[in-house]
């Protein structure tokens, strides 16, 4: 007889410490430049200096003459094996190689194979490509006017516009603008950014010529498909790929793209036999992997004269560099930036957005968040203010006025989301008190009539992440189910497997605490694998908060199950009925007798020992989980930012965040993702841009001008949470890692526009740098006297 | 990122690493802290035959104070500077400066002398030395020369320094009662070149009338800026706050910024204008025995 | 641990045929290694890959993020930006020299405890960075310990939760050496 447990080690919101960091902490992760095999040759880039320009020669014969050099790699080369274009995850095409023209400036031209390091780097830089320049088109706008140097053309349309795609009501939400008694429009541009893991990408790839074995190691976030892509890619039997994603450090995002490099690496050790490593500098990472944003927004809100908003317009040029090699789903090219309703019941809304092709390098990837929803969330966020502004209402009593209300959900947008639980006004309130936003307002007003420059900025922001529902959600066709595979052996200790993989997320210690809540088992006895396509459940893999939404989900339903088949073993050797048992405070009971129970413990010992007739041995689950909706976290921000008015300088002085992810899992990790990712929305706001001149020359192409964050101008957030739990997820959780970056930036940039009031100020383009600051302050006319 | 091939020496002496430098007549550099020298080997942008490593030359790493002067040693790490209490007290213009060198890591191996004599307007040190009208000791095949600070810095990574010299130390002339300094510097992000830095040295008489004056500039030409008019119009004045907007202008109008990812043109001229007031202010409080 | 010193074969991964070659002498973690060496060998490149010290990371190459972060004499400095040959006759001090007897530093355990890692892939730069602040202030405020990880960037925790582990690791630090029987 057990005693009756009264919670489990572990469980579900206990802030337990992370398991995965004993390794860490010891230096002990294998991360993929860690790694190191028998024969292993080292793969170098030759990239071009110009952003676009015909190749009229390659010669590699100085290469091949560096001691240690092994082999080249062109265009031309793998042309022969029909393998010098890729397709892009949106089913665009990109090239590996280049046969004749160069697109964007750092493109990949030629790779190097040696023996070394060192050797390879030697080799790379004594390839001699001569080029000649064409026009370069690096302004989208220009891009699509008719007449412009076109960049593809390898494609049948003779231009860069590459699609359109168009959601709402057109005809509907022009009469509500036409009528409308107010409006306010506004151009935002939001740049390009670039997630900057702090490790970069690269891959193993190993060829086994004997087996035919193909086994990559790769700094993947989704390594499942990975392995499909590059089945259907290169025509080798996907039985015989084996993809391992190992310690990733930091993805956001980065790390979902097919990269050159790891098609040349592969290529690389198909041609030599051995196994061949890639891995790239921070200039290339910063220079040719996937940017993030880069779209120009008009946006339009109509609005009663009391403030009630009634109508949402939304005109938006992407700029996708050479090809479309976002990571979106496909039936969404645009990503989910039609959340753009926001927090707000917009009663008509319109979204349109078309494409371009610019010679930079291809992207449009996330950057810490879900497919677009940081841009959405910032027009809104945006406008909402501007309209205050307009209207002269205080901006947070602007949104508690519209919120959509706690009793209308689940909430149709009129966008066609379904919101599935939100509670604004709540998450707007605590934060308003924490930050004391009364007292705050009183000194903006006192600083004021003393010429200090003093802003609060709010953000309440509404998150969409979990892809996602089959019906809707797929990449490349392969719809955006997740997996749990659970195996509780003998002695009672679990091993799991899932489909995503961690970039630092803590999915070890996370998905642990749902099994311990959900089988009754310490946490400390579950062990969580991920990453290897041989033995884990296939997934669609970790980005865009979809992690606990879809394999968290998949773990609780597949634990699930196991109760199902425990209930039958324990009533066996609880010689009830099944029928009799239930699973009650972490144990099977016998209804009514609550004393006379088994552990799972028990039980499992028993499915290898003792299992009933006519029920099969072993104690294991797999779920391959699709999520019936989304999640929709929430949140509200407030900032406050000080600015120097001599210099322009910025600087935030507090910033309180409010989130709302459902149920939380593990606190401590909740809060670590949500300091993270406001740090990522800071970043964007006041300091990282990847900028291009005329020429195609990228500027932020290294850390010496790429301005990551560092602790001293990073705040000190402060964090505090609401609970409003997801009505269809099974454990009520949302997912969270995005949330912050998503909310972040306009709460920060509210808060200066805020400060420049006095000099009639209603935008500024990210980041905000101190002399655009400046510039307002020395060319605008300031309040007066 | 990899480095091209190079042959090493590690000279033990001064006399020793001039003599390699002069064998491989302007194809080796030196090598000290190494923080900009080997970032530009790894982009490939220098690539010297050979280097000539200097930390391992006893007596180049020194901080003193004697024969009226302040000697510094070129092998002397710039964390260094931050930790020297003689400093803080008495030259606390190369304190302050220290602090906005990078980071503490890359200041636990860059030099004084490598920032001095690299020609990087955007290095701090040299707009320093202007301001405290430093001079610069340096080693050649011809022996030994001093080099005012004042006519180091051409332009853009261009100093009076020959490929086949090294500088050896630097002196400043030994603080003075009634002498107030200070460095001041706005940056997009901390690490990050400077949009704009000002240095001002100030020596007052007992009246508080200026005796000498230093001001310079960090990062708004192709070389350190050396204000002279600004710093001429404040000796013999008891400055007030117009004297210093006055030498704040003039400072300004020394400039010759360029537009990049750090702020247009104009602005960088404003804000040389507001750091040079700012450090003369901070000097000038200094000079009154005030912190 | 073995005093004498250790020969260790030039390595291929870091070596290039026909290159000049160095004779160095390095003492890491407190063990003596002599190896032979291209002088353009990157510090870094010959902890991670002669050494198999693949604890410090590489991260931007051109002394920025702090990820390569060592002790070199006890001073934590950018291994990515410092020759091997200048560390010879030198002391190098890694984050796998970190743990004494199987037993995590005040540092280590503090930054588990306090969440003060994600990915992991800073944290060994981060903690060596901590190691040396708090031997030289073992109980830096907040503002302080910003400035002493300003040279060290991370891109997961937002910094709030690493100020919080060093602090702590400095609490732990000097309550160790008061308590009875602790280390002086």
């Amino acid at each position: 007889m057990s005693a009756p447990v009264p919670g489990v080690k572990g469980g579900i919101g206990q802030p337990i410490l992370r398991k995965e960091d004993a390794r860490f902490v010891r230096g002990k992760g294998s991360y993929i430049d860690d790694f190191k095999f028998p024969g292993m040759l080292y793969l170098d880039i030759a990239r071009s200096p110009y952003a676009h320009a015909k190749i009229t020669s390659i010669r590699t014969d100085r290469a091949l003459k560096v001691p240690g050099v092994l082999a080249v790699i062109t265009g031309k080369d793998l042309e022969a094996a029909g393998l010098a274009w890729m397709p892009t995850l949106m089913s665009d095409k990109q090239m590996v190689l280049p046969t004749d023209t160069v697109m964007y400036q750092a493109q990949e031209v030629v790779a190097v194979v040696a023996d070394s390091r060192y050797a390879a780097a030697d080799g790379a830089a004594a390839v001699e490509v001569d080029y000649e320049p064409l026009p370069v088109v690096t302004d989208p706008f220009k891009a699509i006017e008719p007449g412009a140097p076109v960049i593809r053309t390898d494609r049948k349309e003779p231009s860069n516009h590459i699609w359109h795609w168009e959601t709402g009501d057109r005809a509907a939400t022009d009469r509500a603008f036409a009528t409308a008694p107010v409006s306010v429009a506004q151009d935002l541009y939001i740049p390009r950014i670039h997630v900057s893991s702090m490790e970069t990408c690269g891959c193993i790839a190993q060829m086994d010529p004997v087996s035919g074995r193909f086994t990559l190691w790769m700094t993947t976030q989704a390594p499942h498909a990975i392995r499909t892509v590059f089945a259907l890619v290169t025509g080798l039997p996907e039985q015989n790929i084996r993809v391992i994603s190992p310690d990733i450090g930091g993805g956001f995002g980065g790390k979902v793209p097919v990269y050159p490099g790891y098609v040349l690496a592969s290529v690389a050790s198909i041609k030599t036999g051995r196994p061949v490593k890639w891995i790239e500098d921070r200039s290339e990472n910063l220079q040719a992997d996937s940017f993030a944003r880069d779209y120009h927004i008009h946006a339009e809100v109509a609005a009663e004269r009391d403030g009630t908003v009634t109508a949402l317009r939304v005109k938006t040029l992407a700029d996708h560099g050479y090809t479309d090699a976002a990571a979106n789903p496909s039936k969404f090219p645009a990503g989910l930036f039609h959340i753009i309703t926001g927090s707000y019941p917009f009663a008509k809304a319109f979204v349109e957005v078309d494409a371009a092709y610019t010679n930079k390098p291809p992207g449009g990837i996330a950057y810490r968040c879900s497919f677009r929803v940081t841009e959405a969330v910032y027009t809104i966020e945006r406008m909402m203010d501007i309209l205050a502004h307009r209207l002269r209402v205080d901006p947070a009593e602007l949104r508690l006025k519209n919120f959509i209300p706690p009793e209308a959900f689940p909430y149709r947008s009129a966008l066609g989301w379904t919101y599935d639980s939100g509670n604004y006004g709540a998450a707007l309130a605590k934060a308003m008190e924490i930050i004391d936003y009364a007292g705050l307002r009183r000194e903006q007003a006192e600083k004021r009539r003393k010429g200090e420059l003093m802003g609060i900025g709010i953000s309440s922001f509404t998150e969409i992440v979990g892809a996602g529902p089959s019906a809707t959600f797929d990449i490349l066709g392969i719809k955006m189910f997740d997996s749990a595979e659970v195996r509780i052996h003998p002695t009672g200790k679990v091993l799991a497997r899932f489909g995503t993989k961690s970039q630092g997320q803590g999915h070890e210690t996370t998905y642990a605490q749902i099994l311990a809540e959900e089988l009754g088992i310490p946490a400390d006895d579950i062990r969580v694998e991920e990453g290897d396509t041989d033995t884990a459940p296939y997934g669609l893999g970790t980005y865009a908060s979809r992690s606990t939404p879809t394999a968290g989900a998949a773990a609780a339903v597949a634990a699930r199950k196991i109760r199902e088949k425990g209930r039958r073993i324990a009533a066996h050797l609880l010689e009830v009925s099944p029928d009799d048992v239930e699973w009650k405070d972490f144990a099977f009971r016998v209804k009514g007798v609550p004393t006379k129970s088994k552990t799972m413990q028990e039980v499992a010992f028993a499915a290898y020992t003792n299992h009933p007739a006519g029920v099969e041995a072993g104690l294991e689950a797999v779920d391959y989980y699709d999520p019936p909706n989304m999640t929709y976290p929430f949140g509200s921000y407030i900032c406050v930012v000080d600015i120097d008015t001599e210099t322009g300088q910025v600087k935030v002085r507090r910033f309180v965040a409010v989130d709302d992810c459902g149920t939380i899992i593990n606190p401590m990790i909740v809060d670590g993702q949500i300091h993270g990712g406001l740090t990522m929305g800071f970043a964007p706001a006041l300091l990282e841009e990847i900028q291009y001149d005329e020429n195609g020359n990228v500027h932020g192409g290294s850390f010496m001008d790429y301005l990551v964050p560092t602790a001293v101008e990073t705040p000190n957030w402060e964090t505090a949470k609401t609970v409003t739990p997801s009505p269809h997820h099974p454990l009520g959780a949302k997912g969270v890692g995005e949330s912050a970056t998503v909310g972040a930036p306009p709460a920060i940039v509210n808060a200066v526009v805020d400060a420049l009031q006095p000099y009639g100020v209603e935008h500024i383009d990210i980041p905000i740098h101190p002399w655009k600051v400046w510039q307002i302050l020395h060319t605008k006319r300031g309040p007066a006297p | 990122m990899i480095p091209p091939q190079f042959e090493y020496y590690a000279p033990s002496s001064v006399d020793e690493a001039v003599a390699l430098l002069r064998r491989f007549d302007g194809e080796a550099k030196v090598l000290a802290g190494g923080h900009s020298l080997i970032p530009l080997m790894k982009l490939r942008l220098a690539e010297p035959k050979a280097l000539v490593d200097i930390n391992r030359i006893p007596n180049l790493a020194y901080l003193r104070e004697e024969d009226g002067y302040l000697w510094i040693g070129a092998t002397t790490r710039t964390g260094d500077l931050l930790d020297s209490a003689l400093l803080r007290k008495s030259y606390p213009i190369l304190t302050d400066a220290a602090q906005e060198i990078a980071d503490p890591l890359v200041r636990n191996l860059g030099t004084v002398g490598g920032n001095v004599c690299h020609g990087d307007p955007g290095n701090d040190l040299p707009a320093c030395m202007l301001a405290l009208g430093a001079v610069l000791s340096v080693a050649g095949p011809a022996g030994p020369r001093e080099i005012a600070a004042a006519e180091f810095y051409r332009d853009t990574f261009v100093t009076a320094l020959e490929p086949t010299e090294i500088l050896t130390e630097v002196r400043i002339p030994k603080a003075r009662s009634h002498q107030g300094n200070a460095y001041q510097k706005i940056e997009k992000r901390v690490g990050d070149f400077a949009i704009a830095g000002a240095a001002a040295n100030l020596v007052v008489d007992a009246a508080g009338r200026v005796e000498t004056a230093g001001i310079a500039l960090t990062g708004v030409g192709p070389t350190v800026v050396h204000a002279t008019a600004a710093a001429a119009a404040l000796v013999g004045e008891v400055p007030s706050e117009t004297h210093l907007a006055n030498a704040a202008r003039l400072a300004e109008t020394a400039t010759d910024p360029s537009g990049d990812l750090r702020g247009p043109v104009a602005y960088k001229r404003a804000m040389a204008g507001v750091l040079a007031r700012r450090a003369l202010e901070r000097a000038l409080a200094r000079a009154k025995g005030g912190s | 641990m073995a005093t004498s010193a250790r020969p260790v074969a030039p390595a291929a991964a870091v070596t290039t045929a026909g290159a000049p070659i160095s004779r160095i002498q390095v003492t890491v973690n407190g063990q003596p290694v002599v190896a032979e060496v291209e002088p353009r060998t990157l510090l870094v490149h010959f902890l991670r890959e002669v050494l198999g010290l693949t604890g410090t990371h590489i991260g931007c190459d051109t002394s920025h993020c702090g990820a390569c972060t060592v002790h070199l004499d006890g001073k934590p400095v950018k291994s990515c930006t410092v020759l091997a040959v200048q560390a010879s006759g030198r002391q190098v001090r890694t984050v796998e020299g970190l743990e004494v007897d199987g037993k995590l530093s005040p540092v280590q355990e503090a930054f588990i405890e306090a969440h003060g890692l994600q990915c992991g892939f800073c944290t060994p730069g981060m903690m060596m960075t901590a190691t040396a602040l708090l031997a030289r202030n073992p109980n830096p405020t907040d503002a302080e310990t910003r400035d002493a990880i300003r040279g060290n960037l991370c891109r997961c925790t937002g910094y709030v939760n690493i100020v919080k582990a060093i602090r702590l690791a400095g609490q732990k630090m000097q309550s160790a050496s008061s308590a009875p029987g602790g280390k002086p």
